[in-house]
């Protein structure tokens, strides 16, 4: 990580340790996300995948450690002022308002935004990115397919500016073309300017598409390299790209 | 997209198909029972109540439009009421039974307000201003309490199985009752008449309309626009939604869920508040166990319409307020039982378990999922 030398991480962790009870969640997890970047953080069930990324939004507390959003301390914050310092998040399964309109959806993601007036340039913008989700703006989120609702779940989020976009499994519960679609879509919008930090089992896919990768195995990370280190690495290819 | 789950299911062995069938066919006989048993009462009961209108006897015509008129403008109050048990119901998902002593507290307080504005001749000189008075009051004592209430008694449960919340608010209902009881007395205190100018009637399309009750039906009308804005229209509303679908993604959007819980509270106490200067049109005598009765009917209205929907809630409450006001004498009068008014809260539950029977997520409820039923 020494290129990004000099510049503050929109995202870091310092050393973080998160308990759940008496159990040792993350143990002396360091990470950092610059600005444009496409990370993502590999690790089997357990590893502490969804700890970290709670960590982030405040729904857990380290501790030990720091948490920095863009070089600033945010322990003790809660999530909606952490959403306000700019994360936000695609969460698992799309979890959108199903009985709320795909506009009142992309509505819901500006909550936190005092400007507005620049809702319908950023609607547009989302139209840019994914023109189905203009056809289907007046429709109930329900009724959309998946892929669609995978397009409005990543609009939400965007839709709330984020400096950081975190992505938690968006691989999981879709099937084959689905998935591949969605990972072309977190693809364009990380080229379109969006940092990225994906959570994802599927080393194969989160690879082909990230700059970096963390390994977490039970709460510390193992392993940290470019994506292409990573998947020539002989040990990542044996425990996670599925080679014996 | 692909749809995975549309292979054709395994052909079923033909025993296993018969035995499926005789399973349901007795409780399928007993429903359709009830169903035919219900539609020959309707059906003679209306039959008989048109042969004795046509020969002129029981209720004139005028007679009729007054009845519905009133059922109306009582199912209007009903239906406001409604609303505070199924926006509760929505993003927390119990029933909070002290939501008819809300109701209770604002008429309460409201006829205070009243009556100190009728011994100072505001009540006569300025009819509007007084009753634009007492209805600020209702819903400011009501909204007040609604708050209080979640703040001291539902808070602390946030997180709790959905029974301990339920049995709290039965306990809220009897403090609240008691408390009112001891701070007013139990004996009945009434609402100085209506001003003058609401005091007749008015003629609409030919139909002459009592004022107070087309009064009470303006103002829910009114009501219920300036809701459906809220809720449809303002941020606040949209995350008020947005928490009663998914309480963790509408934080994960920055919404402050426990301060949108209190304002799910106020704005139904607000409604109540609204309901209760209504009462105090329709009805005029209030005590501490005022709320009692409409809060039940209201709940029941709430199902009705299918709980947790705004809308369903108040077109249940204006069903229920026809099934009770003209329901017995249109039905039960036709088949010749006397003295069917007394059995007004009869029919209007027989009519809240027909509905569940047959369609038991409410007229136009479709929420109630399948994690919700029993």
């Amino acid at each position: 990580m020494s290129e990004q030398d000099g510049r503050t991480p929109a995202l870091a962790f310092k050393g973080v340790d998160t308990h759940y009870g008496a159990a040792h969640i993350l143990k002396d997890v360091d990470l950092e996300i610059y600005e444009g970047e496409m990370v993502c953080l590999l690790g089997g069930n357990a590893s502490g995948k969804t700890t970290t990324l709670k960590a982030i939004l405040g729904m857990v507390e380290p501790t030990r450690g720091m948490v920095y959003i863009d070089g600033q301390p945010v322990n003790g914050w809660t999530t909606a002022e952490r959403v306000k310092a700019g994360i936000s998040m695609v969460p698992e399964n799309r979890r959108l308002f199903k009985r709320m309109t795909v506009k009142e959806n992309l509505e819901i993601g500006t909550y936190l935004r005092d400007d507005e007036e620049n809702f319908e340039a950023d609607l547009e913008h989302i139209f840019e990115l994914f023109p189905r989700v203009k056809e289907r703006l007046s429709q109930k989120a329900g009724t959309l397919s998946g892929g669609e609702q995978q397009m409005v779940a990543v609009g939400r989020a965007l839709m709330a500016k984020p400096k950081v976009l975190l992505m938690d499994e968006p691989s999981m519960g879709l099937a084959p073309v689905l998935v591949a679609q969605n990972f072309d879509i977190i693809d364009q919008i990380n080229r379109a300017g969006t940092t990225v930090f994906m959570v994802e089992q599927n080393a194969n896919m989160a690879l082909s598409i990230a700059d970096r990768g963390y390994v977490l195995q039970t709460g510390q990370i193992v392993l940290s390299d470019t994506a292409q280190g990573l998947l020539n690495n002989p040990q990542m290819r044996s425990a996670y790209l599925g080679e014996a | 997209m692909t749809a995975i789950d549309e292979r054709p299911a395994p052909p079923e062995a033909p025993e296993e198909r018969e035995r499926k069938a005789l399973r349901i066919s007795w409780i399928d006989l007993f429903l359709w029972g009830i169903r035919i048993a219900a539609i020959i009462v309707i059906v003679f009961g209306l039959f008989g109540s048109i042969s004795k209108f046509v020969a002129g006897e029981g209720l004139t015509a005028q007679g009729w439009r007054d009845l519905i008129v009133s059922s109306l403008a009582q199912g209007a109050m009903y239906g406001l009421l409604a609303l505070g048990y199924s926006m509760v119901y929505g993003v927390l998902g119990f029933i909070n039974f002290a939501h008819g002593e809300v109701f209770m507290s604002g008429t309460m307080v409201g006829f205070i307000a009243a009556n100190w504005l009728f011994e100072n001749g505001v009540w006569t000189s300025n009819p509007f201003l007084a009753m634009f008075l007492v209805l600020i009051v209702a819903m400011i004592t009501s909204t007040l309490v609604a708050v209080l209430v979640e703040r001291i008694a539902y808070k602390p449960l946030r997180g709790a199985p959905r029974l301990i919340p339920l049995i709290t608010s039965i306990g809220m209902s009897f403090f609240l009752q008691y408390t009112f009881g001891g701070l007013f007395g139990v004996g009945f205190n009434t609402y100085p008449p209506p001003p003058e100018v609401i005091a007749g009637s008015v003629n609409i399309f030919g139909i002459d309309v009592r004022s107070t009750q087309l009064t009470v039906i303006i103002i829910a009308i009114l009501s219920m626009i300036g809701l459906w804005y809220f809720v449809t229209r303002t941020r606040s509303g949209r995350a008020m939604r947005a928490v009663a679908e998914d309480k963790e993604i509408a934080g994960l959007m920055g919404i402050n869920v426990d301060r949108t819980i209190v304002l799910v509270f106020a704005v139904g106490g607000a409604m109540a508040g609204v309901a209760a200067m209504m009462w105090s049109l329709l009805f005029r005598s209030v005590n501490f166990f005022a709320g009692f009765l409409p809060g039940v009917k209201a709940f029941t209205a709430a199902v009705l319409g299918g709980i947790g929907n705004i809308a369903g809630a108040m077109g249940g409450g204006v069903l229920l307020g026809l099934f009770e006001g003209v329901g017995p004498l249109l039905i039960l009068g036709g088949l010749g039982i006397p003295g069917v008014s007394q059995l007004k809260d009869a029919v209007a539950f027989i009519a809240l378990v027909l509905v569940l029977i047959f369609r038991p997520s409410g007229l136009f409820g479709e929420r109630l999922g399948s994690e919700d039923r029993v």
